[in-house]
């Protein structure tokens, strides 16, 4: 490792400072400014929907900066080491999952906290664990994967996907769900064993309505039809749409949207912030952050592409994916497309937990990334 | 190592999940696609309608009051006007301790302790930042009392409110009315995008009849409110509001009553709360000068607190001040009628001016044994038309009556406009009737009943019987014979005047059809026959003797209850109520009229004797003697 290292200090090539520091730190740079950026305009925009608020601003960015630090800390661990660590924080996220559904905190009206401390989400943890777990499970074996494995690993991917669900928390259980279906279908899953399970669906989601919670029946009712109760449950996304019709192209300016200032939108920091970008950004607000994040998946998925091993490829797909599912869900339940589900805009949106995890994705990221170029120099 | 370890062909791996990254990429962004697509649908083809959505959830509208008009009299004497009254209020969001200041207010004797509950269970329901009403109409020691201790009361405040009051109290309420809360029958009459659900409106009177233009049209003014409803300020939005809009209230109209506040309280007073009614009028334009109903009511007191038990009380008490006996009141106009009825046998030709009657105390219908009385017992003697309408004859109307018959009897009194509405600015008026025989035929079921008989037609030729009108129509029909036919629709509005640039509009007076009599000689008998009544040798010479000016008149003296054939009337004997009800009108100048008066005071007893004396007050105050 040390010999590598001083190959790059000698190369015959000049390299700029930066990007020494950079490799040094084992960060990939265009990702890290990416990121940067969706954080920075992410801060701005808070900035705009909680009222001017100081104190939240701060928060943020002593979030945003322990984000950081965990994603710096993360790149230095060698892939190695988190592949042979991988079932066991499963397990130990399955553990701590348990803990929370028999004597969890209860916030907000679930029951997803563990207070050791500090307060926070075991279910956080299953979001890496789950794709480290499936993608430990697949990488020693033949692709694509027999039936008989691709049923071990539904089993695995359900059993943390139910418990998040009942504490209840749709939209982490289906972001942990779908990171590891993910990587099912990146081990290359013949589409016949897809077009099979597509054609489950059907029950599967008539099993889901049964088990789904009178709230959550209410979200899905409401976005076939928000006028049924335009001041109760329905009200989330009527004022929502509301918000980014009337930003149209060019936005009312920052700071002055008023449904965002006004309190019509709710949860107008957290999960409804992408209401708050297209109110007072206007469409152009809205599709320069979707290129930011097209940018950020495109460059996420090209480090998985150029992955090393397949433990490696397999997880770096998963998590640009999942990257991607996050950022689909939220803007398309926000305007409508689907369901209320709870799941925030990441690196934008008020919030502690999923920050860091977050973080923690796009080091793991670094680290195959720094793992690759250092395989291949 | 186990032999079940695959072989693994690295490079077709890499291919097949290439191959996968590369399929991800394509749904990715054909997801993307759809989210743009859908954000191109939100934010530019559909701009339009969440703009305006959005621009109707922060802009909220209040309606501004309109202040009511006042209304005077025909002098220009308020008889209704506004004034400020003040409630108090609590604001929830600004008070420290909501129980302790309740208790300080009932300490002070503001609140009373029946109403915590309600105050409670509506702080809870309402938004903390809007106020809520704990009392209304503070008097004077309660302001005085509040204002000394406003230092202990943060979140309690007066406000001032603009109340309905009425300066005259008793004297003017029939006429003027009163106004009332909003209740289910108005809302239906009501332009309700015109009202506050907690204004008032009115409910009799002017106050009622000329609702609409006394109300005004209220304004609104449009600001930027907050989910909660909260009103965001100007330096908080930071933007300009300049697009916000502002339309002032429009105020009532203001009304001068035809009404002479001097002959009003006159002749209230001169009723001196007996039952009865007095109404003036100037036959040259059917201006009513004094519309008396008694006994009155403050109308003040539905504004103060506790009004419903007064009300019940003033609804409960048996001489009725709530009823308006001017227009609501029907009553037998008795002998009043008999000028018009010798107008009407002259014009027939069934009597002429020397026709001679002997009156021997009672009449007799042809092969019939039953008598009809004359008032006086002893009988007139000899009588013509004259002494037939100044001392009152009773049995040369009963023969003359005979001679006319019902019908043509109705067609004559319909022309001096009784049996028919005068269409007064008053609600509720009363038809009165005057019979014939087609109105019987229509009014009764029995066949028997049907029939029309002789002696019906005997009672009502001196105005009893079937025969109902109201002090209202007595007056203006005493009107159209003081002009000697000229008639005009009576009414209460001299003009109405707007608010803003005080430009009066006259409410010009409506001639009807002039009544039908061929010889003016006619009409001067009669008159001359009724100014004997008052300054000559008729049933109230003492009333009119001595004055400065010539009068006309003619006294009625209603039986209330029937007396029997043999009977005597005495009226010793007889419970107050049942006593005969005295009726008299009168106008005067004698050739140039200029007031025409009808009396009515219920269970009065004589109609000379007790309500001419009132009649000619009236006309010596109005001709100024």
């Amino acid at each position: 490792m040390f010999n590598d290292t001083s190959n790059i200090w000698h190369s015959r090539y000049p390299i700029k400072s930066s990007a020494f520091a950079l490799q040094l730190l084992k960060l990939d740079g265009p990702l890290l400014l990416l990121i940067s950026i969706a954080c920075l305009l992410g801060v701005f925009v808070l900035f705009s929907a909680s009222n001017e608020s100081t104190e939240i601003l701060m928060r943020q960015l002593i979030r945003i900066g322990v984000a950081f630090a965990a994603l710096l800390v993360t790149a230095q661990i060698p892939t190695d080491l988190i592949r042979r660590i991988s079932p066991w924080g499963y397990f130990f996220g399955l553990v701590l999952l348990s803990f929370v559904l028999f004597l969890g905190d209860i916030g907000q009206g679930a029951q997803r906290w563990l207070d050791i401390g500090i307060r926070f989400q075991p279910s956080e943890i299953m979001k890496l664990a789950v794709p480290m777990m499936v993608a430990w499970y697949l990488h020693e074996r033949k692709l694509p994967p027999s039936g008989k494995h691709i049923l071990n690993i539904f089993i695995l991917i359900l059993i943390p996907s139910i418990l998040i669900a009942k504490q209840p928390d749709l939209g982490t259980s289906i972001l942990v769900f779908t990171s590891g279906i993910l990587i099912i279908f990146l081990a290359g899953i013949p589409f016949r064993y897809i077009s099979v399970l597509s054609l489950l669906a059907i029950p599967g989601s008539l099993l889901l309505w049964e088990f789904m919670e009178d709230y959550q029946r209410q979200r899905v009712i409401t976005l076939l039809n928000p006028d049924i109760d335009p001041l109760g449950a329905g009200y989330n996304i009527i004022q929502s749409k509301i918000a980014i019709g009337s930003g149209g192209l060019f936005g009312k300016g920052w700071t002055n949207g008023s449904q965002v200032q006004l309190e019509f939108l709710p949860e107008k920091s957290t999960d409804f912030i992408f209401a708050v970008i297209g109110e007072e950004f206007g469409l152009l607000g809205l599709l320069c952050i979707l290129i930011i994040y097209i940018l950020i998946i495109a460059r996420s998925l090209y480090i998985a592409s150029q992955a090393p091993d397949l433990y490696s490829k397999l997880l770096a797909g998963s998590i640009s994916l999942t990257f991607f599912v996050y950022v689909f869900v939220n803007a398309a339940m926000v305007i409508g497309l689907i369901p209320i589900v709870g799941i925030p805009l990441p690196l934008i949106s008020y919030g502690g937990t999923s920050m860091v995890t977050l973080m923690i994705g796009f080091g793991i990221l670094m680290s195959i990334n720094a793992n690759q170029k250092l395989l291949s120099t | 190592m186990s032999k079940n370890i695959h072989i693994k062909d690295h490079g077709k791996e890499k291919t097949l999940f290439l191959n996968r990254i590369f399929i991800s990429s394509l749904v990715g962004l054909f997801l993307f696609i759809i989210i743009v697509i859908r954000l191109i649908q939100l934010q530019v083809f559909e701009y339009d309608t969440f703009s305006q959505k959005a621009q109707g959830n922060r802009i909220n509208l209040r309606a501004t009051l309109s202040p009511r008009g006042t209304i005077f009299d025909r002098n220009g004497n308020t008889l209704a006007e506004n004034i400020t009254a003040f409630e108090l209020i609590i604001t929830p969001e600004q008070v420290i301790d909501t129980e302790e200041t309740m208790n300080n207010l009932l300490d002070l004797k503001l609140i009373n302790p029946m109403q915590i509950d309600a105050i409670r269970k509506k702080i809870q329901k309402t938004q903390k930042f809007r106020s809520i009403t704990l009392r209304s109409n503070l008097n004077d020691q309660e302001i005085a009392r509040f204002a000394a201790n406003r230092a202990n009361f943060p979140g309690i405040d007066l406000q001032p409110k603009l109340i309905r009051h009425y300066p005259h109290k008793n004297y003017t309420s029939h006429v003027v009315g009163y106004v009332g809360s909003i209740n289910k029958k108005d809302q239906t009459r009501l332009n309700q995008s015109f009202y506050n659900p907690n204004e008032k409106t009115g409910k009799t009177g002017t106050e009622y009849f000329k609702e609409t233009i006394l109300h005004g049209e209220p304004g609104y003014y449009q600001f930027i409110a907050n989910a909660r409803g909260r009103e965001i300020s100007l330096n908080e939005n930071r933007k300009n509001n300049t697009f916000l809009e502002n339309k002032p209230a429009l105020p009532g109209v203001n009304i001068f009553l035809t009404i002479d506040l001097n002959l009003q309280i006159l002749a209230t007073d001169l009723l001196d709360g007996r039952r009865g009614s007095v109404v003036a009028i100037d036959p040259n334009n059917g201006q009513v000068l004094a519309l008396v109903s008694s006994p009155s009511f403050d109308p003040n007191i539905f504004n103060e607190n506790l009004t419903t038990s007064k009300y019940n009380e003033l609804q409960r008490n048996t001489d009725q001040p709530l009823f308006n006996r001017a227009v609501l009141g029907t009553y037998s106009p008795g002998s009043i009628i008999k000028p018009i009825l010798g107008l009407a046998a002259l014009q027939l030709g069934v009597t002429n001016l020397t026709q001679r009657h002997i009156c021997k105390g009672h009449y007799s219908l042809p092969g019939n044994t039953h008598r009809y009385r004359d008032w006086l017992s002893s009988g007139h003697g000899s009588v013509n038309l004259h002494k037939a309408i100044s001392q009152s004859c009773d049995v040369f109307f009963y023969e003359v009556g005979g001679r006319i018959g019902i019908d043509r009897m109705h067609d004559y009194l319909d022309q001096f406009g009784l049996g028919q509405k005068t269409n007064i600015e008053l609600a509720g008026e009363r038809t009165g009737l005057i019979p014939s025989t087609k109105w019987k035929k229509a009014m009764f079921s029995k066949k028997e009943d049907k029939n029309w008989f002789p002696g019906e037609t005997v009672i009502a030729s001196i105005g009893q019987g079937y025969m109902l009108a109201t002090p209202l129509q007595l007056a203006n029909a005493t009107a159209a014979l003081a002009t000697r036919g000229n008639r005009f629709k009576p009414t209460l509005i001299s003009a109405i005047e707007n608010p803003i640039n005080n430009e009066k509009i006259f409410n010009e007076s409506q001639e009807l059809t002039q009544i039908k009599i061929d010889s003016q000689s006619y009409w001067e008998e009669v008159i001359s026959a009724m100014h004997n009544v008052m300054q000559g040798s008729g049933t109230a010479k003492n009333v009119g003797l001595g004055a400065p000016y010539k009068m006309a008149g003619k006294s009625g003296t209603v039986q209330v209850i029937s007396v029997g054939q043999e009977e005597e009337y005495d009226r010793e004997l007889i419970d107050e109520r049942f006593q005969d009800h005295a009726l008299f009108v009168a106008f005067a100048p004698l050739n140039n009229p200029e007031i025409a008066v009808a009396v009515i005071i219920e269970n009065g007893n004589s109609g000379s004797r007790v309500a001419a004396p009132i009649a000619k007050s009236i006309m010596d105050e109005y001709l100024g003697y």
